[in-house]
């Protein structure tokens, strides 16, 4: 199944993930550690996601596992949205 | 329950005793000759302290952190290089045991147990701006097994060590971020010394830059990610142990001034003492200073509850043992300089029972050791997105 909110977290990871691949190769189970991208921009991922998706992540949500890969965020994403 | 109790308590005053009776009678040996405590090292070795946190089942005494952290203190007290070698290598130790994975770390956790090895990392590689996060060498394949090749700006205690834990990218493919960590004996490495270290303070920790140069097989990489266990360790723990050294120096150096307010009250019985008010300033400060640091280290403790530790992988952790850094590391230098306002010109001697030259020398490295800096800007991105702090 093609992940809900992919477009739109591709969107956040080309505008602040910094990764030196382009986004559209990456897979949905991708490491997005793995493929570059720093503690410090993570943290701005999480803040455009919060932005676009008009959503607040908790803070046991603010871990690197949430944010691993674009399967991981959509996850999170789905959770929060259904809870609003 | 009370068996773990009455070891940790056992084990800390044996350090305590170590700290009296070895430590604090070379200190200033340590600190004037910038040269390794051998000495305290040897006593710690002969204690089985280079094991203390190294489960039972591996032939330690599996002492508890915050025994561990208790020790670091105590010799904190009597010998910051003895302290901060001592805290350094438990923080080698507490990965292995918190990450373990695989044969080839367990029987390494047995060797330490039975030779006291002493284990060094590196950690620090030029060009990285001192973010321990990344790193520009790689573990490369080398014939029968693996090599790398690393500039580090600072080794501490490199050349004494039985081992160095090192971190490196997993594959020449990986990215900067993509980190392991390697354990390499020390007949496996070669250490080309690339600068001295004459620094004015933290002197016996012996820490200049090195080449480092190792090989090694698949197995002594760490399966861990370098970025979990730096969340879930390697910075808590850290912050934890090293400010523990740090309230040790600070704890010292007040209780030098206490025995100078004392020494004067004695000789005008009746008379007010002015040097008992401003102690009495530096003490509430170093109240903060021990406040601050044991509630970290209860936190520490409480975020182990569960298994799996999901509390410490969260960005408000990250927050928290920042914060115990960037609070230890300027509260200890400013409790040693009020003490020296508070003894005077007998403080300010070297060759004087009420000198904290050292004290204070040792305690400016806090803020360096992973610069202040640098952890203010890691926090500042953490406070945008962190709900509560």
């Amino acid at each position: 199944m093609a992940a809900t909110y992919d477009p739109q977290i591709r969107a956040v990871l080309r505008d602040h993930a910094r990764l030196p691949v382009d986004v559209e190769s990456l897979g949905a189970e991708t490491d997005l550690f793995a493929a570059g991208m720093s503690s410090h921009a993570s943290v701005n991922v999480m803040l455009a996601l919060e932005d676009t998706f008009d959503l607040e992540f908790p803070d046991a949500m603010l871990k690197r596992s949430v944010f691993e890969s674009i399967a991981a965020i959509d996850a999170a994403v789905t959770e929060l949205c259904a809870a609003a | 329950m009370t068996l773990a109790v009455d070891a940790d308590r056992s084990f800390v005053e044996q350090i305590r005793r170590i700290g009296e009776e070895v430590a604090a009678v070379h200190a200033d040996a340590v600190d004037h000759d910038a040269r390794f405590p051998e000495e305290a090292i040897a006593a710690l070795r002969e204690a089985g302290a280079m094991s203390a946190f190294v489960p039972v089942q591996f032939g330690g005494a599996e002492v508890s952190i915050a025994a561990i952290a208790r020790a670091c203190f105590e010799l904190g007290r009597r010998c910051s290089a003895t302290a901060m070698v001592f805290a350094m290598h438990q923080i080698q130790v507490a990965t292995i045991v918190r990450h373990l994975d695989g044969e080839w770390f367990e029987g390494f956790l047995r060797r330490v147990s039975a030779e006291q090895r002493l284990i060094a990392s590196v950690t620090s590689e030029i060009g990285t701006g001192g973010d321990m996060g990344r790193s520009i060498a790689p573990v490369t394949p080398d014939g029968d097994g693996f090599a790398l090749e690393k500039q580090a700006p600072t080794v501490s205690y490199g050349a004494y060590a039985d081992d160095l834990f090192t971190t490196a990218r997993r594959t020449p493919q990986s990215e900067q971020v993509d980190q392991a960590l390697v354990l390499h004996h020390r007949d496996q490495t070669q250490l080309e010394p690339t600068g001295t270290w004459d620094t004015i303070g933290m002197r016996g920790t012996c820490s200049p830059g090195f080449t480092v140069r190792a090989h090694f097989a698949f197995e002594q990489i760490l399966a861990a990610p370098f970025a979990t266990v730096m969340n879930e360790t390697h910075v808590p723990v850290s912050h934890i142990l090293w400010s523990h050294v740090w309230l040790g120096i600070a704890t010292e150096a007040f209780e030098r001034g206490r025995a100078f307010v004392r020494a004067a009250a004695r000789r005008n019985p009746g008379t007010p003492v002015p040097a008992a008010h401003s102690l009495s300033r530096v003490m509430s400060e170093l109240t903060m200073m021990r406040a601050e640091v044991e509630s970290a280290l209860r936190d520490f403790v409480a975020f182990n509850d569960d298994p799996e530790r999901p509390d410490l992988a969260t960005l408000t952790s990250v927050l928290r043992f920042n914060n115990l850094k960037l609070a230890a590391s300027e509260q200890a230098p400013r409790v040693c300089m009020g003490v020296l306002e508070v003894i005077g010109i007998a403080a300010y001697k070297n060759d004087s029972p009420y000198g904290v030259g050292r004290h204070l020398r040792d305690a400016l490295s806090a803020r360096l050791m992973v610069a202040n800096e640098r952890i203010h800007s890691v926090d500042a991105g953490l406070l945008m997105i962190a709900k509560e702090v």
